[in-house]
């Protein structure tokens, strides 16, 4: 069951020092790829020390300080897109690209469509999601539903540093508008990387743990609880199988009704609100397409209908934690 | 005709046909509105054409420009095909969105015009951003964005000048106030008389002009793409004009004084146009009548096009959403 590399060391660095990999390598290798966004630049490297040390290698011009203006980054970042530049945003934190709403939602996603096929908006916007570090209802929300919601856009959601660089590398070569989905909780994970250039398609899941008895499908944080969960209830005998999407849109539908298929039952998990949020949607498309196959009711871990309070205890309580997930596992098998 | 007097002759008949052109068309879309042939709401240009086309025609054909709800003017006079524009309005497959857009959404971005959008003000930053595209890339194009009065009021109209502004983009930002954003006046919505004034914020140049005067329109925009052209970043050049018609095919406009409507009327830019070229011996009456029955001829072959062109297959509604 598990890989052995003993032959082959593959180097290990963290999900921030992916990302910063990934723009790195892009900007080396296309010289239309630039980067925009608020203190992204050489005095401070990103709030989250992302693009730290990229100004000194390509310059200000290349790796451009903005005002606060969200709905002018992303809108500057639309305007270069359709005239030859493959431009990545940076939004501070992912609350704020409520600012920036039109011009992602109205503008980028629909530009193409709207024009018949002759806008191409090649755009990125990288923005942190996610709770857990004490910053209350403006700093904290995981919105990737938001933007599911929207056709034209792709949404990624990684998980580890593999899937970030990976994902990342794609999301810059493609032609398409991209909400870039990252975790706070993530940025100091560490995971193994490949030295080589690769990339992670849009639109294919993977399996981060193989079982039989459960899937759990979940996005981002999650996934490593998800995995915790599956390491703790292995000792109780619950064999559990943990699906990542890796991008919410395009989803990979087939990966997640295949492992329903061969487990029987469905746990989505998900940092967002419950209601419309990501797991409704997963749940109807197994609900719609794969009844069938299903032995217990889909269960759903999400946040309860309310904003991220600030005050820690407040805060565990909201987001989803390992005994939410195992109390929705054992629900059901 | 101080600084338009070196411009060529062909260059000055060219401007008045296009603004004919825009005129004609407009009429002729409004025609068919009233035949209950197309679909939706229209915004119409009659009475802007000296802003649009003395603008466009201080660009150069791979220069951009960036459009509005009231856009069809701006199109046709970068240069658009009027066949494919009248084709869009109707939602025909041969239009330049494939039926897709509609009367605001045109786009041809094979000679720069990057699109018409919808949402009051989002095309400020949307301009910016060629215009940096512009800057790193290091070409010599610029770009013209053109908005009303009431998107001045935006949050974008602000942040996107100011990004412009500190990046000296070559932008010419270019405020069309035909005194309404809707029905609602200016001066309810505004303490200032001129939208110029704001570009001392930003500290850029903002210039007002009669927007009725295409050649004061033509001196200001050449000015400002030469200034883009040269690095020395974007311009503000506010338009004082009028829209002859309602905000869209549902308003009659009736919040609107008789005597200003009149006063307004008479200050119809191809008719100011018209005058000065004969005063001037640039034209005669018979050349003048003789473009605009090439014109008027022209517009009757796009309603054709148009009118004869199929609709899209229903499931094409399923292309373009990503590349």
């Amino acid at each position: 069951m598990f890989m052995h590399r003993e032959e082959q060391f593959v180097r290990k660095i963290t999900y921030r020092e992916a990302l910063r990999e990934a723009l790195r390598e892009e900007m080396r290798r296309d010289p239309t790829v630039f980067l925009l966004g608020e203190d992204i630049g050489k005095y401070w490297g990103g709030a989250f020390k992302v693009t730290e040390g990229l100004a000194e290698e390509f310059g200000d011009e290349r790796v451009r300080d903005t005002p606060i203006s969200e709905s002018a980054i992303v809108g500057v970042a639309v305007g270069a897109a359709i005239t030859g530049m493959r431009p990545v945003a940076e939004i501070m934190f992912g609350d704020l690209t409520a600012l920036a709403m039109d011009q992602i939602a109205n503008q980028a996603a629909k530009l193409r469509y709207m024009f018949g096929g002759q806008a191409k908006v090649p755009l990125v916007v990288r923005t942190p999601f996610g709770g857990g570090v004490n910053i209350a209802a403006h700093h904290s929300q995981c919105l990737e539903a938001w933007f599911m919601h929207v056709p034209g856009l792709y949404v990624a959601v990684p998980s580890t540093p593999y899937d970030a660089k990976g994902l990342l590398k794609a999301a810059i070569r493609g032609d398409n508008p991209v909400i870039f989905c990252e975790h706070k909780l993530l940025y100091p994970i560490e995971g193994e990387v490949p030295e080589e250039d690769y990339i992670v398609p849009f639109g294919v899941a993977d399996v981060k743990r193989e079982g039989e008895d459960v899937t759990v499908v979940a996005t981002l944080y999650m996934v490593h609880k998800a995995l915790k969960v599956a390491e703790t209830l292995e000792a109780e005998g619950i064999s559990i199988e943990v699906v990542d999407p890796r991008t919410l849109s395009p989803l990979d539908k087939k990966a997640i009704i295949n492992s329903v298929k061969k487990t029987g039952r469905l746990v989505v998990v998900s940092e967002d609100c419950k209601t419309a949020g990501v797991t409704a949607e997963i749940a109807a498309i197994v609900a719609e397409e794969a009844i069938d196959y299903l032995d217990a009711p889909i269960k759903r871990v999400a946040e309860p209908d309310t904003p991220i309070p600030f005050s820690p205890p407040l805060e565990q309580y909201v987001i989803p934690d390992e005994k939410a997930i195992i109390k929705a596992v054992k629900e059901i098998v | 005709m101080t600084f338009a007097a070196n411009l060529p002759k062909e260059k000055l008949i060219e401007m008045y046909r296009m603004m004919v052109k825009i005129r004609l068309f407009e009429e002729k879309v409004f025609e068919l509105y009233a035949q209950n042939l197309v679909p939706g709401t229209i915004h119409l240009y009659t009475g802007q054409e000296a802003v649009a086309v003395g603008v466009c025609s201080a660009l150069r054909r791979n220069d951009y420009i960036t459009s509005t709800h009231r856009g069809h003017g701006h199109c046709i006079a970068k240069g658009a095909d009027v066949r494919r524009v009248m084709a869009e309005i109707l939602g025909k497959k041969t239009g330049y969105c494939k039926g897709k857009g509609g009367s605001m959404h045109i786009a041809d971005f094979s000679i720069g015009v990057l699109g018409a959008t919808a949402v009051v003000g989002a095309g400020i930053p949307i301009a910016a951003g060629a215009g940096l595209s512009i800057k790193l890339r290091k070409t010599d194009q610029v770009v013209a964005c053109f908005f009303g009065d009431g998107a001045s009021n935006q949050g974008t109209f602000h942040e996107g000048i100011n990004m412009a502004a500190i990046w000296q983009l070559p932008v010419i930002f270019v405020c069309e106030n035909n005194l309404y954003a809707m029905g609602t006046r200016q001066s309810l919505v505004m303490r200032i008389e001129n939208v110029a004034d704001r570009a001392a914020a930003y500290g850029i140049p903002g210039v007002v002009v009669d927007g009725n005067d295409v050649l004061a329109v033509y001196e200001a925009a050449f000015k400002a793409a030469e200034r883009g052209r040269r690095g020395g970043g974007p311009t503000l050049i506010e338009c004082k004009t009028y829209r002859h018609r309602g905000h869209s095919r549902v308003d009659p406009a009736k919040y609107r004084p008789k005597e200003e409507v009149e006063a307004w009327l008479a200050k119809d830019p191809i008719k100011r146009f018209r005058e000065k070229l004969i005063q001037f011996s640039i034209l005669s009456d018979i050349e003048i009548q003789q473009i605009d029955k090439e014109v008027a001829a022209e517009i009757e072959e796009a309603v054709k096009y148009a009118m004869e062109s199929p609709y899209p297959e229903p499931p094409e509604a399923l292309e373009d959403v990503y590349a």
